[in-house]
């Protein structure tokens, strides 16, 4: 028996019902993502991008269509998938570590020594070691990122789920971010959907490239990396990839002008 | 001239520079108070303004050794509990309802427009009802102080409550995690800036509160006090009632910000 795909799309459609009538978000979108697969959404703002994210995490059911995760329909929120948002989000008042385990305090109530070392190895793994008794706002947005990261690694979820985490971050901070997710995936590989707006880091990051068009938002081509693993800084001067994302820029500015 | 602030950010020199010294947190602000008080003193001497339009602030100090500390703390202790009983008791009826109007759409329709309309009638109007209805006792007194003050509690409280990063609650949702945490861990903490400056604001209230339940009935108390002295046509008595309730008011009002700053220092916006 063939193993199933861990996150599979079949025909789905998304309408909002607003105050001034029906938006229809999602159009007849079908894709599949690989175990292990690090698959890179890319479309125009409003394509419903997020939305996407939504249904796989179960926090939103779709109007036509399904989503399979590891074979079974999403019927609700599924608890083997993290999510890191496009904002830190983290809680003001408790101190790194403790955010790093606020998902296993939040869902049980209290958290053991295990999950404090595990808090650790991955503020270590994140580059934050020596951090953990620090509270948010004495970190850098990049940094409160990482213990984004953290947190969502934290009850070692199958899938990871990226919602544009790096949109907030200067120019210089993002690249550094792109090249530690290499890093950490290549420890411990995950399937991980991250959407983004930029080409390169899509082209850097990903295994595929998801391509959508504007509303409503459908599949308009995906393509795969070609270049191999591990990769690392010099990867973003590899022409394989400048080549890929100068096509992606192309694609996205077409469907602009069209 | 110029119109813009005086420059206080120079480098130090060795000798104090007097506007260093003004701009030390209170310094300006208790200078202002003496000046006033002293040009009051003068305005009442030198115009000789009857003491029942305007006392002299020496002959309304005078009246502080004349009544005595013990009477003082006697109708001091009144007023205070009755305020304190009262805010306590909105607090502990406005925190559970802001969470459920915030739980339950249902709640905020039904609710809500009723709390609108409780806040809308003068509380004094209904406070001499009210202590024909509830009879002597601190009772009337404290549930009238509950009925001024526990309002900008319920929507500040609330608004705090819906406040909260829409990130952490499908975090939360994802994770299925018990409902009463999302409240408990997520909601209620961040909360605590909106509830702490409804807090301030509400115990000023408490105050006026106890006082006007004190002139509809009442024979103790500060605002009893004042009423009585007023009716003995003492006036400069009057206005040491007055000054010991804007004393009791202000020490209220620095306690909440005191316990915010001890229970809750991440609260507080951060000095860089």
């Amino acid at each position: 028996m063939e193993t199933p795909a861990a996150i599979r799309f079949d025909r789905l459609g998304q309408v909002f019902e607003t105050g001034s009538g029906r938006v229809e978000a999602l159009r007849n979108v079908s894709f599949e993502v690989a175990r292990h697969e690090f698959l890179a959404v890319l479309g125009p703002s409003g394509c419903g991008k997020s939305t996407l994210l939504r249904m796989i995490a179960g926090l939103l059911e779709p109007t036509s269509g399904a989503v399979e995760v590891f074979g079974r329909r999403v019927d609700g929120p599924r608890e083997d998938i993290g999510i890191v948002f496009q904002k830190p989000t983290l809680l003001p008042w408790a101190n790194i570590e403790d955010n790093v385990m606020f998902p296993v305090r939040h869902k049980r109530g209290r958290v053991g020594s295990h999950d404090r070392d595990r808090a650790q190895e991955l503020l270590r793994m994140v580059g934050l070691e020596g951090f953990g008794k620090r509270l948010p706002d004495e970190l850098s947005g990049g940094m409160q990122q990482r213990v984004g990261i953290a947190r969502a690694l934290h009850m070692e979820p199958d899938i990871l789920l990226m919602d544009e985490p790096f949109s907030a971050l200067d120019a210089l901070t993002r690249e550094e971010m792109g090249f530690d997710l290499l890093r950490i995936f290549g420890e411990r590989p995950k399937t991980v959907v991250f959407i983004t707006h930029s080409v390169s880091e899509a082209a850097l990051l990903a295994d595929r490239v998801l391509v959508m068009t504007g509303r409503p938002g459908s599949v308009l081509t995906e393509l795969p990396v070609p270049v191999a693993r591990p990769r690392g800084r010099e990867t973003i001067k590899d022409p394989a990839v400048t080549e890929l994302a100068a096509h992606l820029r192309d694609l996205l500015l077409q469907r602009d002008a069209a | 001239m110029s119109l813009s602030m005086p420059d206080f950010t120079k480098p130090e020199s060795k000798r104090p520079d007097p506007r260093r010294i003004l701009a030390a947190p209170g310094v300006a602000a208790i200078l202002t108070i003496l000046g006033t008080v002293a040009l009051w003193e003068l305005a009442a001497r030198t115009l000789d303004i009857p003491s029942y339009l305007l006392p002299a602030p020496s002959s309304i100090f005078s009246t502080f050794p004349s009544i005595g500390a013990e009477r003082w703390m006697g109708h001091v202790w009144a007023t205070l509990r009755v305020a304190l009983l009262g805010f306590a008791l909105a607090i502990a009826i406005a925190i559970p309802l802001a969470i459920a109007l915030v739980r339950s759409p249902a709640l905020n329709r039904t609710l809500y427009p009723l709390l609108v309309i409780v806040q809308s009638t003068p509380v004094v109007a209904i406070a001499p009802i009210i202590i024909v209805v509830l009879g002597a006792g601190d009772a009337p007194r404290i549930v009238i102080t509950t009925l001024i003050c526990f309002f900008p509690l319920v929507v500040s409280t609330a608004t705090g409550l819906a406040a909260t990063p829409p990130e952490l609650i499908e975090l939360s949702r994802s994770l299925r995690a018990p409902a009463f945490r999302e409240i408990t861990q997520i909601r209620l903490p961040f909360a605590v800036p909106y509830v702490f400056s409804a807090l301030k604001i509400s115990v000023t209230l408490a105050v006026i509160g106890a006082v006007v339940a004190e002139f509809c009935a009442s024979d103790a108390g500060v605002g009893y006090f004042i009423q009585f002295s007023t009716s003995m046509f003492k006036l400069p008595q009057a206005w040491a009632g007055l000054f010991v309730l804007a004393a009791m008011s202000l020490a209220l009002f620095q306690a909440v910000s005191w316990a915010q700053k001890l229970l809750f220092p991440w609260s507080l916006p951060r000095k860089r």
